[in-house]
């Protein structure tokens, strides 16, 4: 299941004022991430959500806290169940990214940016290993812990810990059939 | 007996520290007069420091305008009388406000809930890119983080005040210690200060040391919160980071103490202690014209 969150809507919705396009203070980031958790609360077993800034004038701190940082936390935590969410964030621009860093330093946290070109990179508090098994695994399209190891030139063991690793952190979805990076959904493989 | 206050020629964070020593003495339920008559220029922070002044009374204070009618004009331009008429009982000649006044970006406006910090932030936003990037030299880049910084000093009066307080932010030409133009952004609030709010957290062990000039710095240096939550203490945290990258200054005064994070065009002292009480924070941001070649 995929969903598309423009922020933006969900802000007005919100602060129930259609001129405002910044996600600032805090009580606004909670109100915002309790309507994304709403919107999530019907999704199946595993879902894809894009997080779209295109439309966010700026955020602050306390703000991103709320919004970015919490809903991470939530979704990495173990006690969600059998649930798994997984998120790409779309339309961040250096006038949010400030606020969303600072944030991803403070819990040791990291997520999924969709580029202008249309590609995904991984931002955040990642390991080198854990950057090269993401960017191996989003480069391979569905892979398993033996190709990823073929790939990296490392052992089998070493593959699937990186693998659950990244997955732990939905940074990558695992499906029966392998793990796929997240916003690697769609792209062309060789 | 009426108590007579005498506001200084040139009323600024320094200052207003006159302001605060002669009320020291009064009993919050004694009936003053704000003598502001030949004052002749007040920076956004004594502007919004006094309105809070005026909150603290609790019998009615009675306010004297300034006598020059450029200065009156002024403080009448930043919106100073708007609020300070429901504060005081205003006497002298008291203007009213006609048209904007330029080297102002955020005229004195009251904050109180979450809604005030979007409508702040959303009216300075247009206006300070014109400003920081035509005016202060500094990359249009930097209004986010001008606006972000505003966002979280207003959100401390939401969270921690108990009370609401009051923002403005004004260009001006810094001659005495810089001889730059400088942006100012001023929060005053007269609410439970940082010392009260910190003691409010669940659990708290006080050290013997305990006092305002202690939980300023857990606060501002160390971005301790009174919540327990992690993600707490990063607005004040980012507000240094903002200011560290420009070049500016941040002070903080609540209580008894006031804190600053000093640049190196500056010769204000780190932090402050023993100083004539006075109710909840006072926030002042000053971020300078950036020369070529950096920072001076």
């Amino acid at each position: 299941m995929m969903m598309h969150i423009d922020l933006s809507s969900v802000l007005r919705q919100t602060v129930s004022c259609e001129l405002y396009s910044n996600l600032v203070t805090r009580p606004t980031g909670a109100a915002v991430r309790a309507q994304i958790e709403a919107l999530l609360a019907d999704a199946r077993e595993r879902s894809l959500t894009v997080i779209d800034f295109s439309h966010v004038g700026m955020i602050d701190f306390s703000c991103a806290d709320e919004v970015v940082a919490k809903l991470l936390l939530q979704t990495t935590s173990s006690e969600r169940g059998g649930r798994e969410a997984y998120f790409l964030f779309r339309g961040v621009t250096d006038d949010h990214w400030d606020a969303i860093e600072t944030v991803l330093e403070r819990h040791r946290l990291a997520l999924v940016l969709e580029t202008d070109d249309g590609a995904a990179r991984v931002v955040g508090t990642v390991g080198d290993g854990e950057r090269v098994a993401w960017e191996k695994v989003y480069e391979l399209g569905r892979t398993g812990p033996a190709d990823l190891a073929h790939a990296l030139g490392a052992d089998e063991s070493d593959a699937l810990e990186v693998l659950n690793t990244l997955h732990r952190r939905r940074l990558v979805m695992r499906t029966d059939e392998g793990y796929i990076a997240v916003g690697g959904i769609g792209i062309q493989h060789d | 007996m009426t108590s007579v206050i005498t506001v200084p020629p040139s009323l600024d964070d320094h200052t207003f520290e006159q302001v605060v020593e002669q009320l020291a003495s009064v009993p919050p339920d004694a009936k003053v007069l704000i003598d502001a008559r030949h004052t002749r220029w007040a920076s956004p922070f004594g502007l919004t420091a006094l309105l809070t002044l005026g909150q603290t009374r609790e019998e009615r204070a009675a306010f004297h305008a300034p006598d020059t009618e450029d200065t009156a004009s002024y403080w009448a331009r930043t919106g100073f009388f708007k609020y300070a008429e429901e504060l005081f009982d205003l006497h002298g000649s008291v203007p009213r406000a006609r048209g904007g006044e330029s080297s102002v970006l955020l005229e004195i406006t009251p904050v109180v809930k979450s809604e005030d910090v979007h409508e702040v932030v959303g009216r300075i936003q247009q206006k300070a890119q014109q400003i920081l990037a035509k005016e202060l030299n500094i990359d249009a880049k930097a209004t986010v983080g001008f606006a972000m910084t505003l966002s979280e000093v207003c959100q401390n009066i939401v969270e921690h005040a108990g009370r609401g307080g009051w923002v403005a932010v004004q260009t001006y030409t810094w001659r005495k210690r810089l001889g730059r133009r400088v942006v100012v952004i001023a929060v005053c609030d007269a609410g439970c200060g940082f010392r009260q709010s910190l003691e409010s957290a669940p659990g708290r062990v006080r050290s013997d040391r305990w006092d305002d000039a202690e939980a300023l710095e857990e606060a501002v240096v160390r971005g301790v919160s009174r919540f327990r939550d992690p993600g707490r203490g990063q607005g004040l945290a980012g507000v240094r980071r903002y200011v560290g990258r420009w070049d500016g200054k941040v002070s903080v005064r609540s209580g008894t103490a006031r804190i600053a994070i000093v640049p190196s065009w500056d010769d204000d002292v780190p932090l402050l202690e023993k100083l004539a009480p006075f109710p909840g924070s006072q926030v002042q941001v000053t971020i300078p014209e950036r020369v070529s070649g950096g920072p001076r």
